[in-house]
């Protein structure tokens, strides 16, 4: 019996060998780290990439955009990802400059579990007061006043948020900072925030979960989660002045809505959009990488990577829920892309 | 044979003496290896229990430098102005592990005083085995259980209730929500129900027969023996467990983040929405971005540990001044 512990290092080995499938052809290991949010799409996209450059693989960890921006900055990942854009200061911390390179689009919507299951619709106004605690009952005149048609219960208002620090709340908040300037003041925009009045889930599901119990209340999930879960989801009134039904189309033409005045860094907000069919709570997610690469062969990499990202890898996302890049923005990202070097030269026009 | 018995008899005898055989040299270098390691291992975990302690006050030194004692007593907690106040996170977690004791103590020191008092044999084992189990189900799973059935029921029929007829409690005031710090008391209960019975058991199981037998032969009713000879006997413990389930309600995370409310407010009433130290780390840890921020954050960390700590302390305090088992046991 004692003399076959040798066999405990050989069969190690051979699995070591085994669960590692062409280990031995020096592939190149490309480190992400970042946001929750697109992290499905990323990793069918990881997924996918594999068969059109099987020598590079990818390890991402979701571990949130801080955590994301956060190792960018430390470099101690190849790239960040991002829900929220970085800011100023952050920007300024990091050792070097870092390019937005947005990938794909996200919206958040209002979901709500009244008697009678009513199609709502809201104006950002409406929802900002509600949010406030400034309106709290459902048959509230400016509530009726939008839904001439539905039958208003008079009930408390439950308003239920995200607990945890996270993307769709950034973009929600940031939707109500630009339509109400109370809020910006009294509260403001960030991915957690001190919320006037409610209750936190966390994650969507446990907004979602508290939304589905208890009549009478009022949350915001993302599109993706409400669309596999039926949840209703409310219109929203756009800029142009029209209730916008949330879908993967309307989220699109939110981007499209903005190209004109797009930032040349790309640290846009989506909210309130202008565009007739744009729904106006929507946002991009970013990859955060080094203008100047700091290794060649992965620069390379990672450049080829984007490019296929925004272009032949935008055929995934509506599979999976997410709102594809318009084309004109993929023109803009592109010129982004051409300027990423690897001490002064650049990396596309290499390959 | 004679040499093995000997050296059975300790180490620091059979390392002073000289090593005279082969095989006694050969033991005196086995037990110093033995002797090293046990220390090592001593060593070791002390040194991560200090390196857990510096790791969580250098990182939380930029919060305790700019907020000093505010920190504890102020609950404005504000990422997006970068105000941090955590007391309500304090109250959170110390209310709910309390109101959890409260409901678990009692229910867990019957069920285990009936398991290994009263019970017949051969009830014993199931039900034992049935109450262990609820240790086995996962926390989120509790957390799941809690929203969607404990909480509509706390909401349409507990809480109406208990506010018709206990309503002009201010603890028993408000919106009935469901969720809130009632949710979480009650689901924290039930997760250390199990801890608690089964370490009582065990510790009634301990408590000598004679000790009944001696009560039941002065006359004492059933209830009297179970009092005066097993209960008193055992206290350090019954204390013990009920530590043991403290420990484990300071500390839980998921199940009470999914039903507390996550609200970070200082409220009397039970039925409002609540926040614990441990839920408000797990919600906001990974999407914060200000250094600012995540100093906070680290120190609630410590706050938690160093409150986790306290209680232990206390409670050990506690257990020493009713005195060990042995005095209550043969008075």
């Amino acid at each position: 019996m004692t003399k076959r512990w040798w066999i405990v290092p050989i069969l190690l080995l051979a699995m070591a060998t085994l669960g590692r499938p062409g280990a031995a052809d020096a592939q190149m290991l490309m480190n992400g780290a970042g946001a929750t949010f697109p992290y499905p799409i990323y990793s069918k996209w990881f997924e996918e990439y594999i068969k059109i450059d099987p020598e590079v693989r990818f390890n991402y960890q979701s571990i949130g955009s801080g955590g994301g921006i956060r190792q960018i900055t430390e470099r101690t990942v190849d790239f960040g990802a991002s829900d929220g854009p970085m800011t100023d200061e952050q920007l300024k911390k990091a050792p070097a400059e870092l390019f937005h390179i947005p990938t794909v689009m996200g919206a958040v919507v209002a979901t709500y579990n009244l008697p009678g299951n009513p199609q709502l619709a809201f104006t950002g106004e409406v929802l900002a007061d509600i949010f406030l605690g400034k309106i709290t009952k459902w048959n509230d005149l400016r509530i009726k006043a939008l839904n001439p048609s539905a039958t208003l219960p008079d009930q408390t208002i439950v308003v239920v948020h995200r607990s945890d620090g996270s993307g769709t709340t950034y973009i929600w908040v940031d939707y109500l900072c630009k339509i109400s300037p109370e809020w910006e003041k009294e509260v403001g925009r960030g991915t957690s925030v001190k919320w006037p009045v409610g209750l936190g889930g966390k994650g969507n599901e446990g907004v979602a979960g508290q939304v589905k119990n208890a009549p009478g209340s009022l949350g915001y999930v993302e599109l993706a989660y409400a669309i596999t879960n039926k949840l209703p989801a409310a219109r929203i009134k756009n800029p142009a002045g029209k209730l916008v039904e949330p879908t993967i189309e309307s989220t699109t033409a939110a981007a499209a809505g903005a190209v004109k005045n797009m930032p040349d860094d790309f640290r846009v907000s989506l909210t309130n959009a202008p565009g007739a069919d744009a729904y106006p709570i929507a946002s991009f997610t970013w990859l955060l990488v080094y203008k100047d690469q700091p290794n060649e062969s992965k620069g390379k990499a990672l450049v080829k990577f984007l490019w296929w990202a925004i272009h032949d890898g935008q055929r995934h996302p509506a599979a999976l829920l997410y709102a594809p890049l318009p084309a004109p923005v993929v023109k803009q990202i592109e010129a982004k892309i051409k300027q990423i070097t690897f001490s002064g030269k650049p990396l596309l026009a290499a390959q | 044979m004679a040499a093995d018995s000997l050296a059975g008899v300790g180490t620091a005898d059979d390392l002073a003496l000289p090593p005279r055989a082969v095989g006694r040299s050969r033991r005196g270098v086995g037990d110093r290896v033995y002797r090293g390691l046990i220390l090592a291992s001593v060593w070791l975990v002390l040194a991560l229990a200090g390196g857990l302690l510096l790791a969580l006050g250098w990182e939380s030194w930029a919060a305790i430098r700019t907020f000093g004692l505010r920190f504890l007593i102020t609950s404005h907690w504000d990422p997006v102005a970068g105000e941090f106040g955590a007391l309500p996170f304090i109250y959170g977690t110390l209310v709910s592990s309390l109101l959890a004791l409260l409901i678990a103590v009692p229910l867990s020191l019957g069920a285990a005083i009936f398991l290994a008092e009263l019970a017949p044999s051969w009830v014993r084992p199931p039900v034992a085995f049935l109450i262990e189990m609820l240790a086995a189900v996962p926390s989120v799973v509790y957390g799941l259980w809690g929203i969607f059935v404990l909480v509509p029921w706390l909401r349409d029929w507990v809480q109406p209730a208990l506010a018709r007829t206990l309503g002009f409690l201010p603890l028993f005031q408000g919106p009935p929500y469901g969720i809130g710090m009632l949710a979480a008391g009650l689901i924290l209960a039930i997760m250390i129900v199990p801890y608690i019975t089964s370490v009582s058991r065990e510790v009634l199981l301990a408590v000598p027969g004679s000790q009944r037998e001696a009560a039941l032969g002065l006359g004492a009713t059933r209830w009297e023996t179970t009092r005066i000879a097993v209960l008193r006997y055992g206290r350090s413990g019954l204390i013990g467990a009920i530590l043991l389930g403290l420990g484990r309600a300071l500390g839980e995370t998921m199940a009470v983040t999914m039903v507390i409310g996550n609200r970070p407010e200082v409220a009397l009433s039970l039925f409002a929405p609540g926040y614990t130290m441990a839920s408000v780390l797990a919600n906001e840890f990974t999407e914060a971005t200000s250094d600012l921020y995540v100093s906070a954050l680290v120190e609630i960390g410590l706050l938690l540990l160093v409150v986790t700590v306290a209680v232990n302390g206390l409670a050990r305090l506690l257990v020493w001044s009713v005195g060990g088992p042995a005095r209550g046991g043969r008075a």
